[in-house]
């Protein structure tokens, strides 16, 4: 039985690294993502868990105290938002190819500038390509959720990758919301023990990490830390079956949500996604066959779930909380766009870039997208630009 | 009680909008309702408009967005009514409630506009004899769960004690005080006759 909780995304996290109880924990605060780590040390005050928990001058150093002691045999996390993402950037490539699978939640805020605090993706999105497995969180739920199963998949022996689990600033990290939490012993025996193969402080198998790689040997290890990737689709299944026998809670690479008769559909990521079905819900009670696909696992890319859970609809558009400055609009669109194409679907795709900076989503904002894409179907005309929603002109 | 009631609380940065929000929640929650709530963060500063907003409702809630149609507002400081627009959005069919010591037709002449029910408690006042210190959250509360009937008054009152004896568990002389307050308001919240 769960026990039925209300939490903020925040304390949800916090509630689930507790109940991991990693080996290390090294921190810097930055907003919104500062009470993760701040509850964490607190549970350690406490005496509620025996992490090692490490203050740090910097999100540089948080994750390479990680790094040093995931080499060394430690399970390690740190959690963080917009600039202290940026500023690990160098470590976090060295965090995958060194193949030292931390967990790391995210609570996405814009990067400066100008300096804000609210919600996107333009953070996480910029990691996007770093050698991460990266889940994305609709509600408080789901941020715990992927949390758990999180350390699993990173961990698998075919894996062994870094794991971020991203959720939307202040709109689920302090927004407190009805969830159901697992009871300790349960987490504890799903994530199980910690038993790296090689490490740093082993007795007798000696080994040194990060040395120098010649060009003889690099493009080697590159490629097997894709193969690592590649691995991960199928041990995110595997970890999600298992939760779900533990849990009653099933997650997927995608969520399709209206999908089966949709003639009009988006793609999107993480909390707009609950405010999306609630429009869908009037739209559907309007008549309209409207249905979204939420992309749950961001990496491994799940381009042929994506491209099969589109192959009914006339029109769909696609959401990306990032700008790309590609001129052509975010990531996201061009990902997506990308997977139709490569799996012969010629469906209409128009792009969308909302919710910068925290600009609130609402209901209306999503009907706004649907109504592009009847036009679109209307007219035959697709647009050849991206389109902005919300925006003040 | 309807299926989904929303309500948008309006308050200076250090009075305690947020709390209230929260509060309200998880109350709510205690009594197995679905409940969501959250402030609008930005650059606060202590005395500056800050919004917060809590969703109750039979029904497991979906939506992240801010409330733009409450079915109630709260405003904690009267000086708010008229700089800020209060009343934007808010249903003819609810009611807003200002934290007050004026007569309610002053505060009514500045949202006349507005449709629907206006009522005043003091808050303030009623925070000071209660509990010694002028905290307006408790007192604002009991008066939007009451005006509201967004749950039972009595099993509301129950949970409340629950909440204080957990919160002031070192400091149990709080606790009667503190509930005298949500009593009070329930009494002297007052609707403005047209």
């Amino acid at each position: 039985m769960s026990i039925k909780e209300r939490l903020s995304g925040n304390e949800a996290v916090a509630i689930a690294i507790k109940q991991i109880n990693p080996d290390v924990m090294a921190a810097f605060p930055i907003t919104p993502s500062t009470e993760i780590p701040q509850h964490v040390s607190t549970f350690i005050a406490n005496g509620e868990i025996d992490t090692e928990f490490i203050p740090v001058e910097s999100e540089h150093s948080s994750m390479s105290a990680c790094i040093g002691s995931q080499a060394a045999g430690a399970r390690s996390m740190t959690a963080t938002s917009s600039c202290g993402l940026a500023l690990m950037f160098e470590m976090l490539y060295i965090a995958a190819s060194l193949r030292l699978p931390i967990t790391m939640p995210v609570v996405n805020r814009a990067l400066s500038g100008p300096i804000n605090i609210n919600a996107d993706h333009s953070d996480s999105m910029g990691a996007r390509d770093a050698g991460w497995i990266q889940m994305y969180a609709e509600n408080a739920q789901e941020a715990y959720d992927n949390l758990i199963q999180a350390v699993r998949i990173g961990e698998h022996k075919d894996v062994l990758l870094p794991v971020m689990t991203c959720q939307d600033g202040f709109i689920t990290s302090h927004a407190v919301e009805n969830i159901e939490i697992l009871e300790d012993e349960k987490v504890k025996d799903f994530v199980g023990e910690y038993k790296a193969e090689k490490f740093l402080l082993h007795k007798t198998d000696n080994m040194s990490m990060g040395p120098y790689d010649t060009s003889a040997y690099y493009m080697e290890h590159k490629y097997q830390q894709a193969v690592g990737m590649e691995n991960a689709r199928k041990a995110i299944e595997d970890v999600a079956a298992d939760f779900a026998a533990m849990s009653g809670r099933k997650y997927d690479y995608i969520e399709k949500y209206k999908m089966d008769d949709a003639d009009f559909a988006i793609v999107i990521i993480g909390s707009s996604a609950g405010t999306a079905k609630d429009a869908i819900d009037e739209l559907r009670h309007e008549g309209v066959k409207a249905g979204l696909v939420k992309i749950r696992v961001y990496r491994p890319f799940p381009e042929q779930e994506i491209a099969d859970a589109l192959s009914g609809v006339k029109v769909v558009g696609i959401m990306d909380k990032s700008e790309g400055y590609s001129n052509n609009g975010g990531p996201m669109g061009a990902e997506v766009k990308a997977a139709l194409y490569g799996n012969g679907r010629n469906i209409k795709a128009v792009k969308f870039v909302y919710g910068l900076g925290g600009r609130d989503v609402k209901i209306e904002s999503i009907r706004e997208v649907f109504d592009n894409l009847i036009e679109v179907e209307k007219t035959g005309n697709v647009p050849a630009h991206y389109q902005y929603i919300g925006l003040r002109r | 009680m309807n299926e989904r009631i929303e309500i948008r609380w309006h308050g200076r940065g250090g009075q305690g909008a947020k709390t209230a929000s929260l509060l309200l929640a998880d109350v709510a929650f205690s009594q197995g309702l679905y409940v969501q709530g959250f402030p609008e963060y930005g650059p606060e500063r202590m005395g500056a408009p800050i919004t917060a907003y809590t969703r109750l409702s039979s029904a497991p809630i979906r939506v992240h967005s801010n409330i733009y149609e409450p079915d109630y507002v709260v405003v904690m400081d009267e000086t708010l009514v008229g700089p800020v627009d209060v009343t934007a959005g808010l249903s003819k069919d609810g009611a807003i409630v200002i934290n007050s010591s004026k007569d309610p037709s002053e505060l009514a002449a500045l949202i006349s506009d507005y449709a629907g029910r206006v009522y005043t408690v003091d808050a303030a006042s009623i925070s000071m004899q209660t509990i010694g210190r002028n905290i307006p959250n408790t007192p604002l509360l009991a008066a939007v769960v009451k005006v509201s009937g967004a749950m039972d008054e009595t099993i509301f009152i129950e949970n409340m004690r629950h909440s204080f004896e957990h919160k002031f568990a070192d400091k149990p002389e709080v606790i009667e005080g503190n509930l005298k307050a949500l009593k009070m308001a329930m009494e002297e919240v007052h609707l403005y006759e047209r």
